[in-house]
C-alpha cells in the first residue's frame, strides 16, 4: 500500500535575525522569519500563492557578507546566516524604491503604500513634475474588470496567475523591454478579443489596484466605494460541485465582490469566471 | 462573427408569494398565510400520491428537512432531485461496488498522481477549478489522457485524446481491461483478496480486442493499448468522469465499465489512486448524503435496512415506508398514469432541465396542485398553483454544502433576501405546522446537530470544526480525528474481516445510443456546458459575460460545408421528439457527424426538446448525451440576423 507523502523531513534552521536567534523550518525565507518574529517588511510583487519574480526591490534585506542586498522574499534561509532587515541602507533602498514608484505610478490604491512612503520618508515629488509616468486612461473594454496602467508596477504577479503558476490560460504577458514594457494581451488587444476566460485570478493578486472589479472601478468613481462599510463573509459557490469557497464583499446589502481565501485547500485563492462575476442574479431585485 | 442582438431572459428575485384562483386564472399576490394555507390543502389532498423535488443547489441542513417532510409528514419516500439528471449513475455504480456512492479521491491526492484519465469530462470549462489541481498535477509528471468524442480544451492538455463515437464508453474500457489482461498488468493480489468476479469479467471482456474496439469506437488500436498500458502501469492513477459517462441510457453499466478498470489494477483506496466523479452542483452530493433520494435515509443508510429505519423512527416519531420510494423519472411517469397528483418543488427547474421537455411541461400540467418553492419565477414556476419566495442558499441562509470531494462546508448569509422572501426551513416547518407536525429548529446548526446524531458518517463535524479546518470530508464519525482523504483504504486490509465487503467486477454489456442515427437524422448530437454558463441559464444569466454568445448549434467545418451552412445562418435542427431554431457555429473541437449543443438559453433555443428520454433503468438518467438530429437549411426569406 502506498503510503501518504509526507515530503522530506524539514529541520530547523538557525540564524540571527536583527541580532536576535530565529529558528525557521528548512525551505523558509528570509520574509517567513521576519513575518514570524513579528517584524514589518514591506512587499509588492510578493504573493502568498505565488513564486515571487523579484521584481519590486521593496523587501530587500542586508546580509552579512552579501555585496548586494537581498529580497527577503526570495532568499531562503540558511543556518548561519546574519540578516538585519532595518539597517540604514536596507531602510535607504526601500525609500528609493518607493520614490521611484510613486513618482511613476499612481499608487493611491495600493493598501498600505501611504503608510510605508510615511515610514520612509520617501519624496515622491522630488524628481519634479516632469518625472515620467505612466499617465493612460484606465481600459474599459468589458463589463467584469477594468484594467488601469497607471497603476501598474509591473511585478509580474497577474502574468504569474494566469501562466504556468496557476490559470495556465497565458492571455497576458510582459511585452516590450525596458522603459516599453508593459503588461498586454496578444497585439495589446482590447480583453474580449483576447484568450482571457475572465477568472479574475489576476484581480485576486494584484498588488495595486491597477486590476479590479469593474463594480469597484465604477464605485470609486461615483464616491460611494467605502471599504469601512464592508463585510467580507466567506461561504461557498452556487454553481458545480467543486466547491469553491467565496469571500463576499458586501456594502449596503450588495455583493460589490468576490475574493476567496488564499490557504483555501480548495481554491488556493483562485476562482473561474462563474464564482467570480456570477452573483448577480441574487440581487436582482426588481 | 460579430455578436448577435441578444436580449436573454434575466430572472428578477420573486419578493412575495404568488397564488392563482383557478388554473386559467393569473398569478395575484397573497399573503404567507394564505399561501401556505392554500399550499397545506392541496398537500393534504394528495397525501398518497405526492411527490418532493429537493434541491441540489440548496444546503445540506434543507435537504434533510426537505426528506424529513416528505418522510414524516406526508409519508412517502418520493423524494428526489436533480442528480437524476446528471450524476445518479456514478452514485448507483460507486456504491454497488465499494458501498457508498462518494467520489473516493480528493482533489489534492490529483497532484501527486502518475496518471490522470478524464473520461467524458471537459472539466477545464465544467470544473475549472478542479482542472487547476489536473494542471498542477501534470507539472508535477502526471500523463493525463483525455477521452471525450469532442476534442475538448481539457484534451488540448493531454498526453492522447481518445476520441471515441458517442455511446462507446464500454467498448472502450473493457477493450482497456482485456488488454491489461493480456498485457500480464493485473493486480492479481489486489484482485485476489479484495474483489470478485473476475473470471466472469475475464471472458465478457475476452471478445473486444483492439482491433474490434477499434471499428466500434474509431479510435486507432494503438491509442486504447497506450493508454491500457499507462493506467496498468502507473503507480497511482487517478480516473475522473463527468456526465459523458453518466447521461447515457445505460449510465449506470457505463460508471460499472469504469470502476472495473480501477479493480483490475486496484487504482482505488490508496493516497493518489481513485475514483472521481466530478459533480455538477454546488450540492449534489450533499442532497443524496442528506436522504433527499428515494432510497436513502441521512447519512446515505438503506431505506430496506431495519434497524436504520428503527433508529429513524424513534428520533422522528412516526413510522417509514419499508420499501423505495419513486425518484425523480419514475414520479414523472407516475404523473402520466396519475398515481402522482400533487409535487412539492425546491428550487429546480424540471420544465427546462429535463429531457423532451415538452413531455414535461405537459405532466406538470396535469398535476392537482404544483407548489414551486424559488428565487425566481421560473418556467416550472409559471406552471404552478402557488409559488413560494425563497433565499438564496448560497449567499443568504447559513447552513454547510457537501463537494464532489466529500468535504461538507460552512455556507454563511453574507446578505438579505430582498421582500418577504422567507429561509426554505422555516416555510417548510410552517407547512410541517399546518399539516399537524411542530418542528422547531433555532437555527440551520440546530438541524446539522440533528442530522449528526443520526449520521456516523457526520457525527464528527460539529460547526466549529467545520470552520476551523475549512470543510470536512465524509466518513468523520469522530469529533476528535480526522480519516485519511480517500475511501475504501479498508480493501487493502491483510485482515479480510477488516477488509469487509469484496468489490464485485460489473458484468455489463455494450448497449449503442437508443436514438440511432440513419439517413433521415445522420448527425449524433451530444450536448454539454461552456466555461461562463450553467444549466438552465437562470442564474448565470445574470451577468453580462464577454464570453457568451447565445446558444447555436456547433458543427464541424466539414459538416457546415457539407451541408451549405455557415457561422451565424439560422437553421432547424430536428430530432425524433421536436425541433428547434438555432444558429451556427463552426468549431473544429467536432467531428464529422457530431454535433453540440448546450441548455444554457432554454428561452432562446430549447435543446430539450431534441433530446430524447431514454433511461438508465438503474439510476433513471436520461441519455442526454446522444440524440439523433438533421439540419435543415432554412429559407432565405426566414433567413434572420
Amino acid at each position: 500500500m502506498t503510503a501518504i507523502p509526507l515530503g522530506v523531513p524539514r529541520r530547523l534552521v538557525e540564524f540571527t535575525l536583527d541580532g536576535q536567534e530565529a529558528r525557521v523550518p528548512e525551505g523558509s525565507t528570509i520574509l517567513d522569519a521576519c513575518r514570524a518574529a513579528g517584524k514589518e517588511v514591506p512587499t509588492l510583487c510578493q504573493g502568498d500563492t505565488l513564486t515571487p519574480k523579484n521584481a519590486c526591490r521593496v523587501c530587500v534585506v542586508e546580509v552579512e557578507g552579501s555585496r548586494t542586498l537581498v529580497p527577503a522574499c526570495s532568499r531562503k534561509a540558511e543556518p548561519g546566516m546574519e540578516v538585519r532587515t532595518d539597517t540604514e541602507r536596507a531602510r535607504h533602498s526601500r525609500k528609493v524604491v518607493l520614490e521611484l514608484l510613486a513618482s511613476s505610478v499612481d499608487l493611491s490604491t495600493t493598501p498600505e503604500a501611504a503608510g510605508w512612503i510615511k515610514e520612509y520618508e520617501a519624496k515622491p515629488d522630488r524628481f519634479g513634475p516632469d518625472a515620467a509616468r505612466v499617465e493612460e486612461e484606465p481600459r474599459v473594454d468589458n463589463d467584469l474588470y477594468v484594467r488601469d496602467y497607471g497603476k501598474c508596477i509591473l511585478c509580474y504577479k497577474c502574468v504569474d496567475a494566469c501562466g504556468d503558476q496557476w490559470q495556465n490560460t497565458f492571455a497576458i504577458s510582459v511585452s516590450g523591454r525596458g522603459f516599453d514594457a508593459r503588461i498586454a494581451v496578444e497585439h495589446d488587444a482590447p480583453l474580449t478579443d483576447s484568450a482571457c476566460v475572465y477568472c479574475g485570478n489576476c484581480i485576486e493578486v494584484c498588488p495595486t489596484g491597477a486590476l479590479s472589479f469593474k463594480s469597484e472601478f465604477d464605485m470609486r468613481a461615483a464616491g460611494t466605494w467605502d471599504e469601512s462599510r464592508q463585510t467580507g463573509t466567506t461561504t461557498v459557490c452556487a454553481y458545480c460541485g467543486v466547491g469553491c469557497n467565496l469571500t463576499l464583499h458586501v456594502q449596503d446589502n450588495e455583493i460589490v465582490k468576490v475574493t476567496s481565501p488564499h490557504d483555501n485547500p480548495v481554491t488556493h485563492g483562485n476562482l473561474c469566471i462563474k464564482g467570480r462575476f456570477g452573483y448577480q442574479h441574487v440581487q436582482n431585485r426588481d | 462573427m460579430r455578436k448577435r442582438d441578444r436580449s436573454p431572459k434575466t430572472y428578477t428575485r420573486l419578493t412575495h408569494p404568488l397564488v392563482r384562483d383557478s388554473r386559467d386564472a393569473p398569478f395575484r399576490r397573497a399573503t404567507w398565510d394564505e399561501a401556505l394555507d392554500r399550499t397545506a390543502r392541496g398537500l393534504r389532498a394528495a397525501r398518497g400520491a405526492f411527490g418532493m423535488f429537493s434541491c441540489a443547489r440548496a444546503t445540506n441542513e434543507m435537504n434533510y428537512v426537505a426528506q424529513k417532510f416528505a418522510r414524516v409528514v406526508m409519508g412517502t419516500n418520493n423524494v428526489d432531485s436533480c442528480n437524476r439528471t446528471c450524476h445518479a449513475p456514478s452514485v448507483a455504480g460507486l456504491s454497488a461496488a465499494f458501498g457508498s456512492g462518494g467520489g473516493t479521491s480528493s482533489y489534492e491526492e490529483i497532484e501527486h498522481t502518475d496518471v490522470i484519465v478524464m473520461w467524458g469530462s471537459n472539466a477545464r470549462f465544467a470544473h475549472p477549478i478542479f482542472f487547476q489541481h489536473v494542471l498542477k498535477g501534470i507539472r508535477n509528471g502526471a500523463r493525463m489522457y483525455a477521452v471525450d468524442p469532442r476534442r475538448t480544451s481539457t484534451a488540448e492538455w493531454a498526453e492522447s485524446w481518445l476520441g471515441l463515437n458517442v455511446g462507446t464508453d464500454i467498448p472502450m474500457a473493457h477493450a482497456i481491461g482485456r488488454e491489461i489482461i493480456h498485457a500480464g498488468l493485473v493486480n492479481e493480489a489486489f484482485v485476489e483478496r479484495a474483489t470478485t468476479g473476475f473470471e466472469e469479467y475475464k471472458a465478457l471482456v475476452e471478445p473486444w480486442t483492439l482491433s474490434l474496439a477499434e471499428k466500434v469506437t474509431g479510435v486507432p488500436a494503438a491509442a486504447i493499448r497506450e493508454l491500457a498500458h499507462a493506467y496498468a502501469r502507473a503507480e497511482r492513477a487517478q480516473l475522473c468522469w463527468t456526465l459523458g459517462i453518466t447521461e447515457h441510457h445505460n449510465g449506470t453499466d457505463n460508471v460499472r465499465a469504469l470502476i472495473n478498470l480501477s479493480l483490475l489494477t486496484g487504482h482505488v483506496g490508496r493516497y493518489g489512486s481513485g475514483l472521481q466523479p466530478l459533480r455538477g452542483q454546488n450540492n449534489v452530493q450533499g442532497g443524496g448524503d442528506m436522504g433527499a433520494i428515494p432510497n436513502r435515509l441521512p447519512g446515505f443508510q438503506d431505506i430496506l435496512d431495519p434497524d436504520t429505519r428503527l433508529k429513524f423512527e424513534s428520533a422522528w416519531d412516526t413510522v417509514i415506508r419499508p420499501h423505495y420510494g419513486l425518484n425523480l423519472t419514475e414520479m414523472f411517469e407516475a404523473m402520466e398514469d396519475g398515481s402522482l397528483r400533487a409535487v412539492y418543488c425546491i428550487g429546480e427547474n424540471p420544465a427546462q432541465s429535463e429531457a423532451d421537455s415538452e413531455q414535461a411541461v405537459r405532466r406538470l400540467k396535469a398535476l392537482d396542485f404544483l407548489v414551486v418553492q424559488d428565487i425566481f419565477l421560473t418556467q416550472t414556476a409559471e406552471l404552478a398553483d402557488v409559488v413560494l419566495p425563497a433565499t438564496a442558499g448560497w449567499a443568504e441562509t447559513d447552513g454547510t454544502t457537501t463537494n464532489s470531494e466529500r468535504r461538507v462546508q460552512r455556507v454563511r448569509r453574507a446578505v438579505t433576501p430582498p421582500g418577504e422572501a422567507r429561509e426554505d426551513i422555516d416555510i417548510l416547518c410552517d407547512l410541517a405546522a399546518r399539516l399537524g407536525h411542530d418542528w422547531k429548529y433555532a437555527d440551520a446548526e440546530a438541524v446539522w446537530n440533528e442530522l449528526r446524531s443520526l449520521s456516523p458518517d457526520h457525527y464528527g463535524m460539529t460547526y466549529e470544526r467545520l470552520a476551523e479546518h475549512q470543510g470536512i470530508q465524509w466518513p468523520c464519525p469522530s469529533t476528535e480525528a480526522l480519516e485519511p482523504t480517500y475511501l475504501h483504504g479498508r480493501l487493502w486490509d491483510p485482515d479480510p474481516a477488516r477488509r469487509g465487503m469484496r468489490a464485485p467486477f460489473g458484468i455489463v454489456l455494450h448497449d449503442p445510443p437508443v436514438d440511432l442515427t440513419d439517413e433521415e437524422y445522420p448527425i449524433r448530437l451530444t450536448t454539454g456546458r461552456r466555461l461562463d454558463s450553467y444549466n438552465t441559464g437562470v442564474q448565470s444569466g445574470g451577468y453580462a459575460s464577454p464570453l457568451r454568445r447565445g446558444e447555436a448549434v456547433e458543427l464541424c467545418p466539414e459538416d457546415a460545408e457539407r451541408y451549405g451552412v455557415v457561422v451565424g445562418e439560422q437553421v432547424r435542427v430536428a430530432s425524433r421528439r421536436g425541433s428547434v431554431v438555432a444558429p451556427v457555429w463552426v468549431d473544429t473541437a467536432l467531428r464529422p457527424g457530431l454535433a453540440f449543443m448546450t441548455f444554457h438559453f432554454p428561452d432562446e433555443v430549447d435543446t430539450n426538446r431534441l433530446t430524447i428520454e431514454a433511461n438508465c433503468p438503474i439510476a433513471g438518467t436520461a441519455e442526454f448525451k446522444a440524440s439523433a438530429i438533421r439540419i435543415e437549411k432554412l429559407p432565405a426569406a426566414t433567413h434572420v440576423r
